[in-house]
């Protein structure tokens, strides 16, 4: 039975990761701007419902409805401020711009608050669980795995069946010829990054529930979340979240033998199905 | 006043100047033809009216009102639609949803609606669900029209809608200018094949390198003539 917990363990793990991808992919799919920073904006969205959690004493999942709209509206003016400007037929320049945004976020949050480890207090949540048959499931991991379900099922509402979303492909595919039907694609990239933004708030706010977090572990998450994009293959939102399950299998079974072995096997996992599957395991699964 | 109108229009991609002082004006109702062989900068004129290409603001204007500096967008919302050359359809959106973004940037009504367009074209109708490109070079260029129709624009510009389709479909296509005409928009066709050109426009301007070699009713217009305006001096 310690088998089949770790194995509902692991995919509950995943649901984390599927949202730290979920941005990622996105904001991939709409502009094919991979945005290295991605890790260190979750980072950045856990300080800040912190922040709003240490000011208001409201509970993290309260202060993250109040730091989505902030984190939106910070989305879109990176992207109308900055990145708008690095995108072209060129792709090293927003490589290069965000690398340099994660550097950026790094060290200032570590100016702003130390590299102390931090925590958003969870609560009761942090200790409730359910029993469903033999397998103790946490109320919290529970809760990150249907956020991220929720999150994907949300986004492709957006994106399949709302005129926002028809733009956002458009977009993707010509934005020469979207700006012939009256679109804008600048605004139309802010508005995605702004999206994507929400998504990150939410992975902010599990990410800091979960486990500790300091300014320096922004780019680990990355690491993951663009795991669990390719494993999932381009494009695809619940091919991420395969991919995130995926991971997260690989991790919980690796510590089950071996506690060190928790990271490597997930990264081993990525590299086996990268070597059987090239292009992911839902290549062009829609958008 | 005419209702689109350009004045010594130039334009140059870099030290290439395509355009050489066009000047060009379109009734309202009226369907103009531009010909001109390859190169001639025909749609290179197509992308300085939709604003694609950036000109002076003062060579583009519409309804008198200077047009020639705004972005794309915001000419296709003053009612400037364009089928582009190549049709350029949206791979990820199926036949509707390519209809649809068409009135993205609409603001008002008009008769133009999805429904209208499938009793234009019958065949999109059946394949609505499809992906736009998963249809022949005919139908996809039906939902080219049909999504630049679909802002129910003023100015109806064409871009080589013949191009690459058997004279069948081409005749099909054009079937439609009648319904279109009548609706209210004022349209230009641009096309290399001049026999179709003429016999669909009240007026036609023919373009060589750059510039406006002649102008006129096609019934005005002599075979030497049109041959001379398009090829050159007669060889």
């Amino acid at each position: 039975m310690i088998w089949l917990d770790t194995l509902v363990q692991g995919v509950l793990l995943g649901g984390l990761y599927a949202l730290f991808a979920a941005g990622l992919s996105l904001v991939f799919g709409i502009m094919r701007l991979v945005n290295l920073a991605h890790g260190d904006l979750i980072v950045a969205a856990a300080y800040l419902i912190l922040v709003l959690v240490s000011l208001t004493g409201l509970h993290p999942i309260a202060a993250a409805l109040v730091a989505a709209p902030l984190m939106f509206a910070a989305g879109w003016l990176l992207q109308r401020g900055i990145l708008n400007r690095t995108l072209g037929e060129d792709i090293l320049p927003p490589l290069l711009v965000t690398f340099g945004l994660s550097v950026v976020i790094q060290n200032a949050l570590l100016e702003g608050f130390s590299a102390d480890s931090q925590r958003l207090p969870p609560g009761d949540l942090a200790t409730a669980s359910i029993a469903i048959g033999p397998v103790n499931l946490g109320v919290l991991s529970l809760l990150t795995f249907a956020s991220a379900v929720a999150v994907i099922l949300v986004l492709n509402f957006i994106l399949y069946r709302t005129a926002l979303g028809r733009a956002f492909r458009a977009t993707s595919d010509d934005p020469v010829t979207a700006r012939l039907m009256g679109i804008r694609p600048d605004n139309v990239f802010a508005l995605a990054t702004g999206l994507a933004m929400v998504v990150v708030t939410i992975a902010a706010l599990y990410l800091g529930m979960r486990a500790n977090f300091d300014p320096a572990i922004g780019p680990a998450r990355l690491i993951y979340a663009f795991e669990a994009v390719i494993i999932g293959g381009l494009g695809s939102l619940w091919g991420t979240l395969a991919g995130g399950i995926i991971i997260g299998v690989a991790q919980t079974l690796g510590a089950a033998i071996n506690p060190e072995w928790q990271i490597l096997a997930g990264h081993l996992a990525f590299l086996a199905v990268l070597a059987l599957r090239p292009r992911g395991l839902f290549p062009r699964g829609g958008m | 006043m005419s209702l689109l109108s350009t004045h010594g229009l130039v334009a140059r991609y870099g030290l290439f100047q395509a355009l050489w002082g066009i000047d060009l004006r379109l009734e309202a109702g009226e369907t103009l033809a531009v010909i001109g062989a390859n190169g001639a900068g025909k749609s290179t004129l197509m992308r300085a009216i939709t604003g694609l290409l950036r000109t002076a603001p003062e060579q583009v204007r519409l309804e008198g009102a200077p047009i020639g500096g705004l972005p794309a967008e915001r000419v296709a919302a003053l009612g400037i639609a364009m089928v582009p050359e190549g049709r350029k359809l949206f791979p990820s959106l199926t036949v509707e949803e390519n209809l649809a973004i068409g009135a993205h940037g609409r603001k008002a009504g008009g008769a133009w609606t999805l429904e209208t367009v499938y009793d234009l074209f019958p065949i999109l109708r059946e394949r609505r669900a499809a992906p736009g490109t998963a249809l022949s070079g005919g139908q996809q260029q039906m939902v080219a029209i049909g999504r630049a129709l679909m802002s129910n624009p003023r100015v109806l510009l064409c871009d080589e809608i013949s191009l690459g389709l058997a004279p069948v479909v081409i005749r099909d296509i054009y079937a439609a200018m009648p319904r279109i005409k009548a609706v209210g928009a004022a349209v230009i066709v641009v096309e290399q094949d001049v026999g179709t050109a003429l016999k669909v426009a009240d007026r036609v301007y023919c373009l060589m390198e750059g510039r406006v070699t002649l102008e006129g009713r096609p019934a005005d217009l002599s075979r030497e003539r049109i041959h001379t305006a398009y090829f050159g001096a007669a060889a």
